[in-house]
């Protein structure tokens, strides 16, 4: 131990669901650096509850991975930061302990599910924080808090310690105000693990380069189509504009594939999450179930009062898609769509070197705004085709409507994660 | 579309339970969010070539574990070493 720091912040926006107000550090890359985690990562002593009920007071006995990594780099872990309940949201509202306040509106919400992460980045109580991806859960608080966030090539960052509730899709990745904030915990957090076993060995060793001269970036319809509010498609496109001034050309490009991603996405994230959360019935962390009882009973007594109504719906959405006579609809057909989807990329892909849009249709949702859960649904449209494709995706501020931050969306080729970033670090040297 | 009965039949299979207050709502949004799901079945193909995927396995090696002290710390109700659970049978 090298040091330690003291935190105690003013949370006001409940971005925390933990702190620890004596925080140790060692020496390294990271030394003394305040990092929050979202409290899907496991924090060996440090209270580690998915903002879900069934797993209050569990205290895991491990390190997830990257957390081992940020130790080793010097990183003082100082808290961890409120999400949707197990990951399930695209607000933070669906937190067992209450919502988390945007930063920049406290009427709005943080977006989600990784709200906590974004929201202590954007007021400034830590430097960089983690979060996980799973359908755009770091790109959509990053860009309605209007901070940097980079949802990782899928194998490039370790998932062992990482609560699942999607194997398939989800990656643990970082948010920060800066590019290089956001690249330096990448460097730290990137890289093969022998205890996950789709991590791959690509280490991840990036300086950002703003040099974007002879660029090409695809402009896909679908991104500035139905459904985008006017006003961000503007601002998004008045970015791309300054990129065009950089040295880079544009090219229109179509995925005609988008029309099923949503669903595709849906049936995935729900199939997989119904069997990652079987394991919890109280019996080895959580509420006791009632062991005079017969299981079946038990397990439902302490299954339907500490899930929340999204964690049952979602997982209750996968049980019927993954059930008998289903299975062909609904969870082959979404894998068909998903190969699809990998195609258009690589199809694309071809002729451009990335592809920018606007992270998100819209600036954060006013609270309680989005109550109905299709209509929330509908709002990852433009973040999950990267998770299915397993392709890299940051998103940088670039500008705000109706005073609220809009996100600039870069996607790129599988394991150009160092790409996406020189394109928003392009642009946040240019604006600043 | 599906009834009620089958959402509550879905519940019962998946362990979460549903008390007849909420049984309409959930039944109406699942409903919802099925027919936007229905978009599926003008995908064309089965999904044959995502099952090409694979896991990259370590050796089987025995390796050190966690004591069983911290695997039970977080369990509710134990005895003797053991967790205790609900009956099976």
């Amino acid at each position: 131990m090298a040091g330690e720091i003291t935190f105690n912040p003013d949370d006001k926006y409940n971005a925390f669901l933990a702190t620890c107000r004596k925080a140790p550090h060692g020496s390294g890359k990271l030394a003394g650096v305040a990092v929050a985690v979202k409290d899907n990562i496991s924090t060996m002593d440090i209270e580690t509850t998915c903002a879900s009920k069934i797993l209050k007071g569990y205290i895991p006995p491990y390190d997830a991975h990257v957390i081992g990594l940020l130790k080793a780099e010097g990183a003082a872990i100082v808290g961890k930061t409120n999400m949707d309940e197990f990951g399930m949201g695209t607000t933070t509202e669906n937190s067992a302990f209450g919502p988390t306040l945007n930063p920049c509106d406290t009427g709005r919400v943080p977006g989600g599910s990784s709200g906590g992460s974004a929201a202590a980045v954007a007021a400034g109580m830590v430097q960089m924080a983690l979060g996980s991806d799973t359908g755009g859960s770091i790109r959509c608080p990053a860009s309605f808090c209007g901070i940097a966030g980079l949802k990782p090539s899928y194998g490039r960052v370790s998932r062992y310690g990482l609560i699942a509730y999607s194997n398939s899709l989800e990656q643990i990745g970082p948010l920060g105000k800066t590019v290089t904030d956001v690249s330096t915990l990448m460097g730290v957090i990137a890289g093969h693990d022998r205890h996950d076993t789709t991590s791959l060995d690509k280490p991840y060793n990036h300086i950002p380069n703003a040099d974007i001269r002879g660029l090409k970036i695809g402009i896909p319809q679908e991104y500035f189509g139905k459904g985008v509010d006017t006003n961000v498609a503007d601002v998004v496109k008045k970015a791309i504009g300054r990129l065009e001034e950089l040295g880079a050309t544009t090219v229109p490009c179509s995925i005609p594939s988008m029309e099923y991603a949503l669903a595709a996405y849906y049936v995935t994230c729900t199939c997989e999450a119904s069997s990652n959360l079987a394991r919890f019935d109280g019996v080895r962390y959580g509420p006791a179930p009632d062991t005079k009882k017969s299981w079946h009973d038990a397990y439902q007594e302490v299954r339907s009062t500490a899930f929340g109504t999204e964690v049952r719906r979602r997982i209750m959405l996968g049980t019927f898609a993954l059930s008998s006579g289903y299975y062909g609809k609904y969870y082959a057909k979404a894998q068909a769509a998903r190969e699809n989807i990998k195609a258009d990329f690589n199809r694309i892909f071809k002729d451009v070197d990335v592809i920018a849009g606007p992270t998100m249709p819209t600036i954060a949702f006013r609270l309680k705004e989005k109550s109905d859960p299709l209509s929330m649904y509908l709002a990852d449209i433009l973040t999950v085709p990267a998770n299915l494709a397993g392709i890299p995706a940051i998103s940088v501020p670039c500008g705000k409507s109706d005073g609220m931050p809009v996100g600039l969306q870069i996607m790129g080729r599988m394991f150009e994660d160092e790409r996406v970033v020189d394109v928003a670090y392009a642009y946040e040297q240019e604006v600043n | 579309m599906v009834s009620e009965k089958h959402v509550q039949h879905i519940a019962e299979l998946a362990d979460v339970g549903i008390d007849e207050a909420e049984l309409g709502t959930f039944t109406h949004q699942f409903n919802a969010i099925l027919e936007y799901f229905d978009i599926l079945d003008r995908v064309e193909g089965d999904g044959q070539a995502a099952r090409n995927l694979y896991n990259i396995l370590r050796e089987d090696e025995i390796e050190p574990s966690l004591p069983q002290e911290d695997v039970l710390r977080n369990a509710p109700a134990k005895e003797d070493g053991f967790i205790k659970a609900p009956r099976v049978m």
